[in-house]
Parts: structure tokens; C-alpha cells; sequence
């Protein structure tokens, strides 16, 4: 009994949506980073099911270079928190409001 | 193979949204750790296998030892400070925005035409085919990214010293 590609777009869809919910209601901006993980988690299991359907390897190699992006994006992305921790003392992004008028 | 779709699905959902509503970002990252796993298991489903054994080692085990080390680093101790919500109403707000895209996402996916099934090539999925591709048709995208990785060392080096000279 293969899965069909329909129930891997339905669950891509719901990762991807609390994703979102997580990005736009928490305020530490550690967790929406995980959150931004997890959409592009939603992003890369879209992908496997389509490779899964078409029987290409294609998505599977997007994939890889998804991951690649999200490993250097992180990389640079804890560094920046570490950096403004260091400065302003918070990771909360409601402290981080110098640029507002 | 629907059942265990359905269970690793569930897994998946649950420990999402365990992460987006848990008060401690530590807490956070453990749930998402089991989020990976149960969409690694997904990737076996699919006939990943190269890609659900790359999801755990790098994802869960790089990516979020990288987070909890942050998170230990800087040593957050109270949780969200709640009273200073910047307008009332912006959690209700966020979850209508998400309900919005997911909406969209939904439309458009049910809008999509799907071609037929292609036959099924021998191996798919497994090291020795995502090699051949990664070093034919990809090659230059798969050298790309080793400069792409070689700029977020550096660029994470130096934001991370603590006086620039």
C-alpha cells in the first residue's frame, strides 16, 4: 500500500503552517529560528513526495541543498543572536526595537 | 505503510506544535529534535533513505546541538515575559495570519495538476544514484554550495569574536 502523494503535501502544508504561527507569535527569537527549521522541513518533506511520485531523484537533490542553506543559515543565524545578546543584553525581539521611529 | 504514515504524521504534528507553544526554548528544541526524527521516518517511507540518514545526522544531530548549546550559552532563565504584549491581540492575530497562508497553501495544492507516475526506476533514493546525480547534472550547484558553506564559517567566526579589530 504506497502512500499517496496528497497525504505528503497535506502534512507539508500543516508543518508549514505552524510554522508560521510559530514565527509570528513568539517573541524569542531562538524559537523562531526552530520555527523557521521547521518550515523548511515542511519545504524538504513537499519535495521527498514528489520525488517519491515522479520516481526522480531531482527532489532528492534539492533536498540536500535545502539542508546544506539551512545548516550555514543557522550557522551565521546563532551567531548574529550571540551578537546581539552580547550588545543588548536580550534574545526577545521586542527589545530589539532601535530602528523604530 | 498508511498506518505508519499516519503515526509518524501524528508524531510530527504533535511534537510541532509542542514546539511553537511551549514556554522554554530549551523545551522547544527537544521537541523539535523528535520533530526531525518522525519526518526522518517519513523520508524511509518515501524511499529516502540517503536523505532520512542525512535529516538525523545533520539536522538533528549538528543543527540542534548547535541550538541547545546557544540556548545554554546565553542561559535564559525566566521564560517569555508575558505582560509586554506590544498590542493586544497580536497572538490571535498571528494564528489567523497562519490559518490565512495555510489556506492558501491548500489551495493551491489542490489546484495542481499532477502528471502521471513516471515507471520506477531501479534504486531510487539510494547513495549510489544520488552520487551519479549530484556529480553530473548538479555539479555546479553542489560546488556552489562548498563556497556557501565556506562563507557561513567565516561569517559565523567573525561574528562570534567578541572584539574586531
Amino acid at each position: 500500500m504506497v502512500v499517496p502523494v496528497q497525504y505528503y503535501l497535506a502534512l507539508s502544508v500543516a508543518l508549514f503552517a505552524l510554522g508560521v504561527i510559530g514565527v509570528l507569535i513568539r517573541r524569542n527569537a531562538l524559537v523562531i529560528y526552530m520555527c523557521i527549521e521547521m518550515m523548511l522541513n515542511a519545504v524538504n518533506l513537499a519535495f521527498i513526495g514528489f520525488a517519491d511520485y515522479f520516481k526522480a531523484v531531482d527532489g532528492q537533490m534539492f533536498v540536500f541543498f535545502v539542508l546544506t542553506v539551512a545548516a550555514a543559515e543557522v550557522a551565521v543565524g546563532l551567531a548574529l543572536i550571540v551578537a546581539i545578546f552580547r550588545n543588548r543584553g536580550s534574545v526577545y525581539v521586542d527589545d530589539l526595537n532601535i530602528l523604530k521611529w | 505503510m498508511q498506518t505508519l504514515f499516519f503515526i509518524l504524521g501524528g508524531v510530527a504534528l504533535v511534537s510541532g506544535g509542542l514546539v511553537v507553544f511551549q514556554k522554554h526554548p530549551l523545551r522547544s528544541a527537544l521537541w523539535l529534535i523528535v520533530n526531525f526524527f518522525a519526518v526522518a521516518g517519513i523520508y524511509l517511507l518515501a524511499h529516502a533513505e540517503f536523505i532520512a540518514a542525512i535529516q538525523v545526522i545533520v539536522y538533528a544531530g549538528a543543527i540542534m546541538v548547535l541550538f541547545l548549546f546557544v540556548i545554554m550559552l546565553l542561559n535564559i532563565r525566566q521564560p517569555e515575559a508575558e505582560p509586554k504584549i506590544p498590542f493586544i491581540g497580536q497572538k490571535l492575530l498571528g494564528i489567523v495570519l497562519a490559518g490565512f497562508t495555510g489556506l492558501i497553501l491548500i489551495y493551491g495544492v489542490s489546484k495542481a495538476v499532477l502528471g502521471s507516475a513516471k515507471a520506477v526506476a531501479p534504486g531510487l533514493g539510494n547513495t549510489e544514484s544520488i552520487a551519479r546525480s549530484l556529480f553530473t547534472n548538479y555539479l555546479l550547484p553542489f560546488e556552489v554550495t562548498s563556497v556557501l558553506l565556506l562563507v557561513a564559517i567565516v561569517g559565523a567566526v567573525v561574528l562570534a569574536k567578541s572584539k574586531l579589530k
